[in-house]
């Protein structure tokens, strides 16, 4: 450290001092930098979750209409056979008709008796009723007390979606429909419940009837193959090549496909799919057992290069340690080197599964976008997907689809951010420092 | 020591998962010998939410199983014509007729015996915001305003790049507004719909265009089905949904988009009366509005045999409980057929009458 003449530090000079103000302001307007790129990102963040939070949580719960339903015989076994094959087959749209019309025995026209049993959902109640007669004929004839959902229109008039006040011809309820529906409410015999049906049903054309549990087990099933396939793979051919594997123009070659693979469009998978998995191995279409090999075939690049990545990052002392007390190339790899990856294999493999679980374009080409009147029950059964009802719904004409399709989402980004939560406790549990 | 047995676990598990998973490929074809248990249904996604709304009845009637898949007519066909056999699909919805092509097709891959039920009809719909000036077209101005190159005049038929900009370059009594038009994109039926019978109806009210027609078919068909592709006509996705909401915010805009959409919405947007005709379910079912479709579904006689309850679906498909006026389909926006063709297509389906082309 020299001193100038005038015995000021050279640090301290004006011109040290300026540079200094320019190096400082430059270092200032970086932080600023960061801090806006984060507050944008926060805030979209944000706003996508309030936007989906907001029209999303009213799907949570749903209005019912208590009501006694005559189960008539001359209607729905006029020759008194109780066999529950006909039973099933009967007139129970005419019984769910009676039974709202004896509610309000005043209405008697017919333009405004249909627009009364508007008020129910008739899909519903109808099944509902057809269900329980099924499965014991002896109600024929018997007085039934029922809870059925409203229609979707009503759904929604009392969760304040449709506007009262419109003029009348601009919304999808009448004026008679709200005082019906308003009546039918201070009696309680129209209640809002916790949507049970949302959770445990599978897609249905009504929207106050439809449920994710089918796309949810098909996700699910989809999703166990993917990780069984691609996992074992992935991690298996990324040790090989990271550790085993000749250095040549082959492997280089592999290694570039490798990284285009990870960024091709996931329906070019989906083609492959249908190409492979159908047309020559004649599997069946929408089964989520093809549905999860074309997700393993997509994550498989991702699971590969962040093995890969995990593998590199233990230090190479771990491995020279190991072969200085005499281990094998192949003990040194299995028994230091691939535990010590262990977090960072599994989270990138969590990661690329989360990824799967959220694709749809794939699953387009095999079939598996589809109403499915059943929950899978097995990984050949036909199934639709969570992301693939999502985009059903979003497509769908009645407004009361659109709080559902923003439920749904919510459901999968809590599963992502379920699954993104165990691999930041499987990191954090399984590492090891020094 | 503990680390390494958590990851020998975990490897375990690992292969113990791919263990399962070579099981589960042992047993798939015998799952596909399976597979035709359910009924599968493939096609338009236009016939989709009818197909599905039957699907669930039936299956509540029934407990027969249904898959119903949104392929898109096209694509409904081709996988329907792939072959017969429990494997192909039993029915394929379609926004269309079924083309000749398609037909032989089917024909050529031996499916023999093809059912044809015409189930009822749609219309397409022109709509702009609720609160957009109101519009009282006619198909010669649809076809003015959004075909790439129109006539000189009535009677040159020199084309030219399509001129207008705003509706009332067209005609006075529109509106002083920007031309701009959210439409469906070429791959979709409610497209080939809208340009077969809107600008191709509106093409044919020029006299020259209406000679060319009979004089040079293909070359007619270019100059009707081309949508103009100066920003003024944008496809905007198979979502019908995103256009009511483009609409909204977009007073000045038009969307074209099917019938039930505009029902469903009609607090936020409002149909433009096409030839005077308002687009209601009545105008539709009676004929008046020019703008609509039929809807049909088409079965595999064949598969009958092979897969239960196939012949059930279509019955219940075509009983008067389903598709009759006051049907839970009309409810959700079909529009119902006339009596005597609901009577005959019945028919068809119980004795599975085959139909040829």
């Amino acid at each position: 450290m020299s001193s100038s003449p005038t015995g000021i530090s050279i640090h301290q000079s004006d011109r040290a001092l300026k540079r200094l103000k320019v190096r400082k302001a430059k270092e200032a307007r970086f932080r600023m930098c960061g801090i806006g790129a984060v507050v944008a990102a926060v805030t979209m963040l944000g706003w996508l979750l309030v936007s989906i939070v907001g029209t999303g949580y009213t799907a949570f719960y749903q209005h019912y209409l208590t009501i006694d339903v005559e189960l008539t015989e001359s209607v729905i076994d006029p020759t008194g056979a109780r066999d529950p094959d006909e039973l099933r087959k009967a007139n129970f749209r005419k019984i769910i008709q009676e039974a709202i019309y004896d509610r309000f025995p005043t209405v008697t026209e017919r333009r405004e008796k249909s627009e009364l049993f508007k008020i129910v959902s008739a899909s519903g109640a109808t099944n509902q009723a057809r269900q329980m007669v099924y499965n014991d004929p002896t109600l024929v004839g018997k007085t039934l007390t029922i809870t059925v959902p409203t229609s979707d229109d009503v759904d929604q008039l009392l969760k304040g979606y449709i506007d009262r006040d419109a003029p009348e011809n601009r919304r999808k309820i009448s004026n008679k429909q709200i005082v019906w529906v308003d009546a039918l409410t201070e009696t309680g015999e129209i209640k809002s419940k916790f949507n049970t049906t949302f959770f445990t049903a599978t897609d249905s054309r009504d929207p106050e009837l439809a449920g994710i549990a089918g796309a949810v087990v098909g996700s699910l099933m989809a999703l166990f193959v993917a990780f069984a396939v691609s996992v074992p793979v992935g991690v298996g051919a990324a040790v090989y090549l990271e550790e085993f594997a000749p250095q040549n123009r082959f492997t280089d070659f592999v290694e570039i496909n490798i990284n285009n693979l990870a960024a091709v469009p996931s329906i070019v998978f989906g083609l492959l799919g249908l190409a492979v998995f159908l047309n020559f191995f004649g599997m069946p279409r929408s089964a989520p057992l093809v549905g999860g090999l074309v997700l393993a075939l997509m994550t498989l690049p991702t699971i590969i290069i962040a093995t890969r990545s995990a593998l590199r990052a233990v230090s190479p002392s771990i491995v020279d340690g190991a072969l200085s007390l005499g281990a094998s190339h192949t003990q040194a790899v299995f028994h230091h080197k691939v535990p010590l990856a262990a977090p960072g294999i599994l989270t990138g493999s969590i990661i690329g599964i989360a990824q799967a679980l959220g694709e749809t374009a794939p699953l387009l080409m095999i079939g598996m976008v589809a109403f499915v009147t059943e929950i899978p029950s097995g990984l050949t059964e036909p199934a639709s997907a969570l992301p693939v009802q999502i985009f059903l719904w979003s497509d769908s004409a009645e407004r009361a689809w659109a709080e559902r399709t923003s439920a749904a989402i919510i459901v999968l980004l809590s599963v992502l951010i379920c699954m993104n939560a165990l691999a930041i406790f499987l990191r954090s549990r399984l590492e090891r420092r020094w | 020591m503990k680390l390494n047995s958590i990851a020998a676990c975990g490897f375990g598990a690992l292969l113990a998962f791919g263990c399962g998973e070579e099981k589960a490929e042992i047993k798939s074809p015998i799952a596909t010998a399976e597979a035709g248990d359910e009924i599968r249904i493939v096609g338009s996604s236009t016939v989709y939410p009818f197909s599905t709304k039957v699907a669930q009845e039936f299956k509540n009637k029934t407990g027969y199983s249904v898959v119903v898949e949104s392929t898109g007519s096209g694509g409904g066909h081709k996988l329907f014509c792939a072959g017969a056999g429990a494997d192909t699909p039993d029915v394929t919805n379609s926004s269309r007729r079924q083309k000749k092509g398609e037909f032989d097709t089917c024909v050529k891959n031996g499916v023999k015996e093809i059912v044809e039920v015409k189930i009822g009809f749609d219309g397409i719909v022109l709509a702009n915001a609720i609160d957009g000036a109101a519009m009282d077209l006619t198909l010669k101005q649809i076809y003015q305003a959004f075909a790439k190159d129109v006539p000189t005049s009535d009677n040159d038929c020199t084309l030219q790049a399509n001129p207008y900009a705003k509706w009332s370059d067209i005609d006075a009594s529109l509106p002083a507004a920007t031309i701009e038009a959210y439409g469906p994109p070429p791959t979709s039926g409610t497209r080939d719909a809208f340009v077969e019978i809107a600008m191709e109806g509106g093409a044919k009210k020029f006299a020259c265009l209406a000679a060319m027609k009979k004089d040079d078919k293909s070359k007619f068909k270019k100059v009707a089905h081309t949508l103009r592709e100066d920003g003024k006509w944008i496809d905007a996705g198979e979502n019908d949904n995103a256009i009511v909401q483009t609409l909204t915010n977009t007073p000045t805009a038009v969307g074209v988009f099917g019938y039930s959409f505009l029902d469903q919405n009609a607090d936020m947007v409002k149909g433009a009366l096409v030839g005077g005709v308002e687009p209601t379910f009545e105008n539709i079912a009676g004929g008046g509005y020019p703008i609509s479709r039929s809807l049909f579904f088409y079965l595999k006689a064949g598969n009958v045999d092979v897969t239960d309850g196939l012949k059930d679906y279509a019955l219940e498909f075509t009983s008067e409980e389903a598709w009759g006026p006051g049907g839970y389909l009309e409810e959700i926006g079909l529009v119902p057929l006339p009596d005597e063709e609901r009577a005959a297509y019945r028919d068809a389906v119980e004795n599975l009458n085959g139909y040829s082309q």
